[in-house]
């Protein structure tokens, strides 16, 4: 279930531990309780979120030929910046 | 050849922190303070709109609130900060191993060999500087020099969110000019004495007679002049080196003041029970109990004694702690805080003169009693297993001594010993002379 804080969004999140270690998020539930299959992953960084309030792993990803950011916080959860 | 030594400085840290977890508070003052239920009422940070209007840090609740109405506190989330003290330091460690922490949010970094690989000190410190400000979404302000002192000068000169290089060429002009107290180890009281000599810059410390110095604070005096002239030369620390604990103590401000020798001997008790876990954990045992007190005026002393058998056991300590109080204490006013601190610690396989009169066996059951109960409140929390007295006070004996957010302590420049090279440096003056 996702839970809304202010413009912080956390989400359900279906993703692969590689075997390499790595982790790659796959499709995500939002808050109207759609699944967005995640199509590429452009980009894999470390950034704070100002607008969302927090700071992890950015996931650059390409959803429905969209560009999204999804956070992996230090808390080990999902968030997306809203931008309503 | 010079090191190259950057000092970064988290501004405000607290209060960024939770700036950048609160985005609704953006421009507000805000002050990150302790739970006033609890008295521990004070100002730990503040951010920068607040320290505007004139709220300091160490400003009880009540006073911040006078002095700037709208202020938001919140309370102190000591996990989190750790969290992100922990991933600056993960960032630094990519630039050097070199890395000594100066509290929780300033840490030394020597670059001097990183420099060929990212070309220059002032480089290095744009980098971390911008870095931290994307990947973390906090501010440092960094000071780059050829030694620790100027370093750490630099980081405090502009800020927040900037880099200074003190460098052999700007140093008279940055440093020298700037009043003495804004060197480490000029606190209140030195800056007085300073003044009365007439050295009110750094300058003045510096182009002074050591032995001037020397006279009027011994040792400290020629250390100080070493700093001013940047002479200073203490290695920073690999990020693997940990300091070797001395002592181990414990301190709390109880929820309301202590009335009498029962009050004061559930809060010992408690600390007590703390130390001694503390002591078994890391495998020592002490033989000088000490007691540091602080009546409701905010007066404070504190008086240690040896004891004939080095001991972890808690109920020792904190006999040995009441009898120090009970000593020294003609209770003319009520008690506001407490610590109990263990030092002349011994591996607690050290070997040592048994006397006639203790009993041997008594102790070790003692001792087992209390391994029993820190295993039973590792696995089931402190409040699983107390002492009949706990109960006749449960706001008294209520907070857990040994919990994580007791964890944060002042450090010392010269915590490993005095580093600086003062003596050689002072030697080679006189064959000089």
């Amino acid at each position: 279930m996702s839970e809304r804080i202010g413009y912080k969004v956390y989400v359900d999140v279906d993703a692969t531990f590689t075997s390499d270690g790595g982790l790659l998020p796959r499709s995500l539930v939002w808050e109207d309780g759609r699944r967005y299959t995640i199509d590429r992953i452009r980009k894999i960084e470390r950034c704070a979120s100002r607008r969302a309030g927090g700071a992890g792993i950015m996931y650059t990803c390409l959803v429905s030929g969209r560009e999204i950011h999804l956070f992996y916080e230090e808390n080990m959860r999902w968030f997306l910046e809203s931008k309503l | 050849m010079d090191r190259v030594i950057l000092h970064s400085d988290m501004n405000c840290f607290y209060a960024s922190v939770e700036m950048l977890y609160h985005p609704e508070l953006a421009g507000r003052p805000l002050a990150v303070g302790g739970d006033p239920e609890k008295r521990h009422g004070i100002v730990l940070t503040a951010n920068y709109p607040a320290k505007k209007k004139g709220i300091k840090v160490g400003m009880a609740l009540w006073q911040a609130k006078q002095a700037c109405p709208d202020v938001v506190f919140v309370p102190p989330r000591m996990d989190l900060y750790l969290r992100f003290s922990r991933l600056a330091r993960e960032l630094y460690s990519e630039y050097t191993d070199l890395q000594e922490p100066f509290g929780i949010d300033e840490c030394w970094l020597d670059v001097t060999d990183s420099v060929p690989l990212f070309g220059g000190g002032r480089k290095i410190a744009e980098e971390i500087r911008r870095r931290i400000k994307l990947e973390l979404g906090l501010t440092v302000s960094v000071g780059v020099s050829w030694n620790k002192i100027f370093a750490k000068f630099g980081s405090d000169f502009r800020k927040p969110d900037a880099v200074t290089e003190i460098t052999r060429e700007n140093y008279r002009d940055l440093v020298w000019r700037a009043p003495a107290a804004d060197l480490l180890y000029v606190g209140r009281s030195t800056r007085k004495k300073l003044a009365t000599l007439g050295m009110l810059t750094i300058g003045d410390v510096a182009r002074s007679d050591p032995e001037l110095l020397h006279s009027i604070f011994g040792k400290m005096g020629y250390i100080l002049w070493v700093f001013a002239n940047g002479e200073d030369r203490t290695p920073v620390s690999p990020e693997s080196y940990v300091n070797p604990i001395k002592s181990i103590g414990n301190g709390t401000t109880s929820p309301r003041d202590l009335e009498d020798n029962d009050d004061v001997r559930t809060v010992i008790y408690l600390l007590s029970e703390s130390v001694a876990s503390r002591l078994r954990d890391n495998h020592f045992v002490g033989d000088t109990v000490g007691l540091w007190v602080r009546d409701n005026g905010l007066y404070s002393f504190c008086r240690q004694q040896k004891i004939g058998t080095p001991t972890n056991i808690s109920d020792e300590i904190a006999r040995h702690s009441m009898c120090l109080f009970e000593e020294h204490y003609p209770w003319t006013v009520p008690i506001r805080s407490i610590g109990v601190r263990m030092s002349g610690l011994h591996p607690d396989e050290y070997c040592y003169q048994l006397d006639l009169f203790s009993d041997v066996k008594a102790r070790e059951k003692q001792f087992k009693i209390d391994l029993a109960v820190d295993s039973l409140r590792s696995r089931f929390g402190h409040d699983s297993v107390l002492r009949g007295r706990m109960y006749f006070d449960r706001v008294l004996s209520g907070l857990d001594a040994k919990a994580e957010d007791h964890m944060i302590h002042p450090h010392s420049y010269f915590e490993s010993g005095d580093r600086t090279g003062t003596c050689r440096i002072m030697e080679n003056l006189q064959t000089y002379e």
